[in-house]
């Protein structure tokens, strides 16, 4: 198979062999073309954003207003800090140039002359990867005023990186946005949408790293050839980060729709010890955990995942074998949502504490009968009624795990537990919740 | 303690200025210039970057406190953040983490009497396919075991 994002060439991070390897060509093909007509390429090619909700690219570009007095911005983020992700940095590292130019063809897209990479504050090594490639393009004329010359056009955008400093929030678009402007990473209501009021009340589209690292090899192969590649409706290849309990954790790039088995057994080489999956968590861990026993011919696409009831998210694959105590990882899960929530929203800010508190009970094996159904529900009280989507985030893990995996939960529970009557749905009842309970 | 940034220091923050349109959008980079500088964002450093950047204090604080990398007390010559999230949890980082708060008689947030080491529990850094991991400063030290920590630590002392 042939890989997009990262290709097995040598040293394929140094220009020099980049612009071997037909580097640099695909911007020089898309500035020949006029702005609409790339987009057009894009939204055909059916590419879909990797940062967690897989839109369409195409669209999502055609949202920005072609008339406006207005600067234009283009933000890409590469905040990676989504628990189970560790993707966007091999970028960084094996292959800046190819996200560089990827840049430049989305900031001619959509008319804008300065483009944001937004990078977590601990990746400093790759923040400096990423400088050092930016600083011999700049060099080579390949970005900023100097383009004008370089390939004979009117257009010319400025790339910076914008270092975060230690927040999971910021990843969140507007919360990236607000960052950039120099203040704390609260996500805004929504609408406005960024294409209308983004950054500085300006028109801005926001992508992933990898998103736009596949936008050159489309502009030079042809959106027909991307459209053929792994699943129909979700197409391309994917960065597949595995983790946790397999025995060759690491990134694997293969086409979306792969089987989930096929990853974990023949590239992630199986569960150490031969051991049963338990439990895996496929798009990061604010995505539906899955039974380990529903896998079998689950592709990881879109669709498919959405069908059995998860989702793609950032293809950060968590695999959690037969010993795994459930208990204990939904605890460490509401952790991180707990700690990361940025405060404005009451269900967000209280919820997220209020379930680490009762989770916290049952792994200290103090929890009260009740404590199944008070989890879930203060779960099902944070989705839906929050300002971003780290209230589900945080909600969804809490819901499915104990849906999927209750006779785990029931078996920390003090002997005063009554076990609910077989086949109903435990998840969504509603008990009443008093705040004095706390 | 009075703070005035070095003219290196000062001239950096000019080319930051140069990235953004408005001077507050160089906050974030502000900080870090002078958090190498003064080794943490004392209230004086505070009021310093709210002079440079034309902005109030408060506008400082709340962005300071916000963010987890920004250190309001002075962190140990060597900063040991360990990752205990899902995935390096499930490969054994809590052994790691409890090994090192007994090793160094610390807790989470704590600095050593001779300022050699503080730790801190931290969440995923993106090295969950190299787990379990953590960072001394800004280096990743990955594929780690409980040995080597307590190696590494020792080779600090
Ligand atoms: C809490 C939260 C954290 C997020 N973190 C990231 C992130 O680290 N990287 C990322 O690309 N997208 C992240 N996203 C998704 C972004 O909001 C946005 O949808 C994405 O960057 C758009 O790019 P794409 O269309 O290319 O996927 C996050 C969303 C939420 C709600
Ligand atoms: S949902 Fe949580 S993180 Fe998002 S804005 Fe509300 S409080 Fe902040
Ligand atoms: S969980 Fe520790 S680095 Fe991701």
């Amino acid at each position: 198979m042939e890989k997009i994002v990262l290709p097995d060439i040598e040293n394929f991070h140094e220009l020099d062999v980049y612009k071997k390897h037909g580097g640099y060509e695909a911007i020089r093909k898309a500035l020949a073309q006029t702005p609409d007509e790339v987009i057009d390429t894009v939204k055909k090619s059916g590419l879909r954003g990797r940062g967690g909700a897989a839109f369409s690219t195409g669209l999502k570009w055609s949202f920005m207003p072609k008339t406006t007095d207005k600067p234009k911005y283009l933000c890409v983020n590469g905040d990676e800090s989504e628990p189970g992700s560790f993707k966007d940095r091999q970028i960084f590292e094996y292959n800046p140039h190819q996200l560089i130019e990827g840049i430049l063809i989305a900031a001619y897209a959509i008319g804008s002359n300065n483009a944001y990479v937004y990078i977590r504050g601990e990746y400093h090594k790759w923040i400096r990867l990423l400088q050092k490639a930016l600083d011999d393009a700049y060099a080579e004329g390949l970005v900023g005023e100097a383009m004008k010359k370089t390939y004979g056009t009117n257009f010319h955008v400025d790339i910076f990186i914008h270092k975060g400093a230690g927040a999971y929030i910021c990843g969140e678009e507007s919360a990236l946005m607000e960052s950039i402007e120099g203040k704390r990473g609260y996500p805004r209501v929504k609408p406005p949408f960024p294409a209308q009021n983004g950054l500085w009340g300006c028109p801005t589209t926001i992508n992933n790293i990898e998103t736009l690292t596949n936008v050159p090899a489309i502009i030079n192969k042809g959106w027909e050839w991307f459209a053929a590649i792994g699943a129909e409706r979700h197409p391309g290849t994917i960065l597949y980060g595995v983790s946790g309990h397999v025995n060759k954790p690491g990134v694997y790039e293969l086409p979306t729709g792969t089987l989930l088995t096929d990853i974990i057994y023949n590239y992630a080489g199986g569960v150490p010890g031969d051991k049963k999956i338990k439990c895996i968590i496929p798009g990061g861990s604010s995505m539906p955990p899955l039974r380990g026993d529903s896998i079998e011919g689950l592709r990881m696409d879109a669709e498919s995942l959405k069908a059995a009831g998860s989702s793609i998210g950032t293809a950060g694959i968590m695999v959690m074998d037969e010993d795994t105590d459930l208990v204990k990882v939904l605890a460490r899960i509401t952790r991180f949502y707990y700690i990361e929530s940025c405060g404005q929203c009451t269900p967000c800010r209280e919820g997220t504490g209020w379930m680490k508190k009762i989770l916290d009970r049952m792994v200290a094996g103090k929890a009260r009968s009740s404590d199944i159904d008070l989890v879930v529900n203060v779960a099902s009280n944070i989705d839906g009624n929050t300002i971003c989507a780290l209230g589900e985030a945080a909600a969804w893990p809490v819901m499915y795990m104990i849906e999927r995996f209750r006779d785990e939960f029931e078996a920390v529970m003090d002997n005063t537990y009554v076990p609910p009557i077989k086949n109903k749905v435990h998840s969504m009842r509603q008990t009443k919740i008093t705040v004095d309970r706390y | 303690m009075e703070f005035k940034f070095t003219e290196e220091n000062l001239e950096k923050i000019n080319r930051v200025f140069a990235k953004y349109p408005t001077k507050k959008a160089a906050l974030m980079a502000v900080l870090y210039i002078a958090q190498e500088q003064n080794r943490y964002i004392s209230h004086e450093v505070m009021q310093e970057v709210a002079k440079l950047l034309e902005i109030t204090e408060e506008e400082v604080i709340g962005v300071v406190s916000f963010y987890t990398m920004y250190h309001t007390h002075q962190p140990g010559k060597y900063h040991l953040q360990v990752c205990t999230n899902v995935s390096c949890m499930l490969r054994g980082a809590y052994d790691i983490w409890n090994a090192i708060k007994e090793k160094t008689g610390l807790e989470d947030g704590q600095t050593s009497e001779d300022g050699l080491f503080s730790i801190e529990e931290v969440e995923c850094m993106g090295s969950c396919g190299t787990a379990p991991m953590m960072l001394v400063n800004e280096d990743y030290i990955e594929n780690l075991t409980k040995e080597k920590a307590l190696e590494l630590i020792d080779s600090l002392k």
